[in-house]
């Protein structure tokens, strides 16, 4: 416990000192989610020694674990008491640690139903840019007492906080879980996974790749049963099916092209772009896989409602672009909590800390 | 001016200062209601005091203020042609919804403009394809899951003033519902906001896929009480309508027993769709009212709604039902049909109202805890009853913890009020020192403030008030609300319900 509070005042105290002195801070844990967004050019600020589940009440469905927690770790606790994470959270090594998981912001396949990471955090401790330790939310379903600074470090990317613990919702592992899969082309995958989305089917995957569409299906054991008869295919055995399409591990998401990430309303038509799509979170996630320019892959995204990020490849601008009104409320943001811009500057957008 | 606790409680007395300048008020307000006039048309700009009457408190009635102008812009671009008038003049605006709001979120201020989104009340898009619904911020919360229904979809959070509260305060307030445990809180279930800036800029915030790129300023603005911007559209998720749902009322003769069979539900993996508990005052009051058939000799009941496709609710009744059965029930019942379901659900939702058939007023607590101290701070509840000696019914949402103790009172006898408010308070700490929180789903408004310096530290306060800047840098949106300054760290408020009426004594309340 004292390491615990050694550690967390010596991050502090270095914290507080870059702000001093105006030195950027690169925060790692895992670093097995470094090859997202933009390099940063500071100290490294290692994180992957704060671990540890400081609480854990399975009958309140929260759990809370300091940011270093190794993910694989936490879910075997939760998976122990027949408990997960719903959001279904992407590893990408097996150093991934809770921290860069929400600072990430990224979800599996369960997401449309399960939630998304940012959905199920209720609380946080986290370290500001002036070297404060402060808590937010809590660890109970419900608190609307102050802003929503934790859900706000969601998908932040370390550029507002350093993450030191999170309390998380978890909920029950369904009792029974089943894979189908249909032969389909692309378009007809789309309608079929938004008409099954739209009926009180008890879907928790939906994914098509190269012809085939996987629908999984997680509830009650009755449930199961009769979904499966009424939506019909195949029964697809394959085990590791959902960690593969998770991981980006699947014939069309691994390997090292350019690999573009199209987050548009789930029913948008397939984008007309050149190289190979696959079709995640029922329609609403789209990979491709493409050396199309990446104005046409942005205009194209926008267009259909939503926007694209280059995954994996080199860019110098990987996250969708922002319009102006929303920069400058950005750089506030990101000013209110890092007055210095010392925490993981450039690692989201470039210009983030230019209005200092 | 004082914005916090007390100093609302009836008209304010002017203090010198503001008595010699009374008239350069009065020129200060002449002129901005001639600028006001000259954007929108003469009748939706409200300035003589038997127009701003209505405006003066919105569902915490014992906080009341008139506001110094009430407007009721049409359009998007009137509001920002009103934000841009207020900024450069230096009004404070507040902006206002259904006014049905528990904390006072929505109370004016005697030098401010009110800002009523009544008039934006239409439903602009309904999305089937991809489940959305696209809305004007006035759009009543029931209103959503209705117009849906033509589609086999609805809206899920469904606070209990549903069928009089707006989309655009429930995204204020982060409302919940009855049905927030398993189908989450109003953040949950937001697409894309429309929002004017304190300087009348139109911001976009998310869109209509699962996210936005950026920071979530979606997750910051939803539960902002107005203090960060004015929300003037709304889209919102959509959900197929559950095939089935039925209720399960399970008596108990101890309320310890009913906690832990929350907790066993919960623990066998079940993810109900309501589940709440009311103690034996709260039964009785209740059952007196509305008649809905409940074992009023029982210590405690739980209400627990299943749902899903028929298969579904088939399973998890049966488990419901062995699960309550083994933690003692004394009785177990469980809906036929929906007009039993309506039945079982008719006494919890009528027990805001049933108390004013066994006191004169009340004063409604929203703490949340950590299930686990249910137990724990029920008997604190009852002892600090006693210590007090004001009566207490306790109603709960037991599946997420929050807690909703409603203290008796009769604010003619003299003394009561204050012994309530103490009462109230001491709940509210009792909550902290579980692991609580001090507001689960009423927000802080002006009701709370005073606990907010319980519950958050001077950085804390800071970093929020750095963070309400970086969007309102000279703090015209709703000022005062809920984020107390350190100098206002000192009062504590107070719901008061008079005569156990609600400004709106027609909605029921959870």
């Amino acid at each position: 416990m004292t390491g615990t509070e050694d550690l967390i005042s010596a991050l502090r105290e270095r914290v507080a000192a870059a702000h001093e002195r105006s030195t950027p801070l690169a925060i790692r844990g895992g670093g097995t989610k470094a090859f997202l967004g933009h390099p940063v050019d500071g100290a490294f600020l290692d994180v992957s020694a704060l671990t540890g589940i400081v609480d854990y009440q399975p009958g309140e469905l929260v759990v809370t674990a300091r940011a270093g927690t190794r993910l694989a770790e936490l879910e075997t606790v939760l998976a122990e008491q027949g408990q997960m994470l719903s959001f279904e959270p992407p590893h990408f090594g097996a150093d991934a640690t809770l921290g860069g998981t929400i600072a990430t912001g990224l979800s599996g396949p369960r997401r449309p139903w399960g939630g998304a990471a940012r959905d199920l955090v209720l609380g946080t401790r986290v370290i500001n840019g002036r070297g404060e330790l402060l808590h937010f939310g809590g660890d109970v379903m419900k608190n609307v007492a102050g802003y929503d600074v934790s859900r706000l470090m969601a998908g932040a990317y370390g550029t507002l906080g350093v993450l030191v613990s999170i309390s998380l919702k978890v909920l029950p592992r369904p009792a029974a879980e089943a894979t189908l899969v249909q032969q389909l082309d692309a378009t007809t995958a789309i309608t079929r996974m938004n008409e099954l989305a739209g009926k009180p089917w008890p879907l928790s995957g939906a994914y098509w790749e190269t012809g085939e569409l996987y629908l999984r299906l997680s509830g009650a054991e009755r449930a199961v049963d009769a979904a499966r008869d009424a939506i019909g295919g195949d029964v697809d055995d394959d085990p590791d099916r959902w960690t593969r399409i998770r991981e980006l591990q699947t014939p069309l998401t691994a390997g090292a092209e350019p690999l573009w990430r199209l987050s548009v309303p789930p029913a948008a038509p397939l984008a007309d772009l050149p190289g190979d799509q696959a079709l995640d979170w029922g329609g609403a996630q789209r990979w491709l896989v493409s050396d199309a320019d990446p104005a046409t892959v942005r205009d194209t995204a926008e267009k259909a409602g939503g926007h694209a990020t280059l995954f994996r490849g080199d860019h110098d601008a990987r996250f969708h672009p922002l319009p102006d009104a929303m920069r400058k409320l950005h750089q506030r943001v990101k000013q209110s909590l890092d007055p210095a811009g010392i925490l993981n500057p450039g690692r989201l957008y470039p210009w983030l800390d230019s209005a200092r | 001016m004082s914005q916090a606790g007390r100093e609302y409680r009836g008209r304010p007395e002017p203090d010198n200062a503001m008595a010699v300048a009374q008239s350069d008020i009065a020129d200060h307000k002449s002129q901005l209601v001639r600028d006001l006039q000259s954007i929108l048309p003469a009748e939706s700009v409200l300035h003589r005091t038997e127009d701003l009457a209505p405006f003066e408190c919105d569902g915490l009635s014992a906080y009341r203020q008139l506001p110094m102008i009430v407007v009721l812009p049409d359009t998007i671009d009137q509001v920002q042609a009103i934000m841009r008038l207020c900024s450069t003049a230096g009004v404070p605006v507040v902006a206002r919804g259904a006014g049905t709001g528990l904390s006072g979120g929505a109370l004016p201020l005697d030098n401010g403009v009110l800002l009523s989104l009544a008039r934006f009340n239409r439903i602009l898009d309904i999305d089937a394809d991809n489940r959305c619904a696209r809305l004007q911020p006035g759009v009543r919360n029931l209103a959503i899951s209705e117009a849906a229904a033509a589609y086999g979809l609805y809206y899920a959070p469904d606070p209990s003033s549903q069928i009089a509260c707006s989309i655009g305060g429930n995204v204020a307030e982060n409302s919940g519902g009855v049905h927030c445990l398993k189908y989450g809180l109003t953040v949950h279930n937001l697409l894309e906001l429309k929002v004017v800036t304190v300087d009348g800029n139109l911001l976009t915030i998310g869109n209509r896929a699962l996210d936005a790129p950026g920071y979530d300023l979606l997750a910051l603005m939803t539960g902002s009480e107005g203090m960060l911007g004015v929300i003037v559209e709304v889209t919102v998720k959509l959900l197929p309508s559950p095939e089935s749902a039925r209720v399960i009322l399970a008596a108990f003769d101890d309320v310890e027993r009913a906690g832990e069979a929350v907790a066993a539900i919960i623990g066998a993996g079940i993810i109900p769709a309501g589940l709440e508990m009311m103690d034996g005052p709260a039964i009785r009051a209740v059952e007196d009212f509305v008649h809905a058939g409940y074992p009023t000799d029982a210590a405690a009941i739980l209400l627990c709604e299943v749902d899903g496709t028929e298969a579904e609710v088939a399973e998890h009744i049966d488990a419901v039902t062995a699960v309550v059965e083994r933690e003692g029930a004394t009785d177990v019942r469980v809906s036929r049909d929906d007009a039993e379901r309506a039945l079982f659900w008719s006494g919890r939702k009528a027990a805001f109202p049933a108390m004013g058939r066994i006191a004169p007023d009340y004063y409604c607590m929203d703490g949340t805890i950590p299930r686990r101290h249910l137990a724990r701070v029920l008997k604190g509840i009852y002892a600090l009853s006693e210590e007090y000696g004001q009566g207490v019914a306790n109603v709960f949402h037991a599946g997420d913890g929050n807690l909703h103790p409603l203290i008796l009172y009769d604010a003619n006898n003299p003394g009561e009020l204050e012994r309530t408010e103490a009462y109230g308070g001491k709940i509210l700490e009792l909550c902290l020192e579980v692991g609580g929180t001090i507001t689960g789903e009423h927000g802080v408004g002006v009701e709370k403030i005073g606990h907010m310096c319980l519950q958050f530290n001077d950085a804390e306060r800071d970093q929020f008030h750095a963070i309400k800047a970086a969007f309102d840098p000279h703090g015209l949106l709703n000022p005062g609300k809920a984020v107390p300054t350190l100098n206002r760290c000192a009062e504590f408020g107070a719901m008061h319900v008079h005569n156990g009426e609600l400004p709106h004594p027609e909605l029921e309340r959870l």
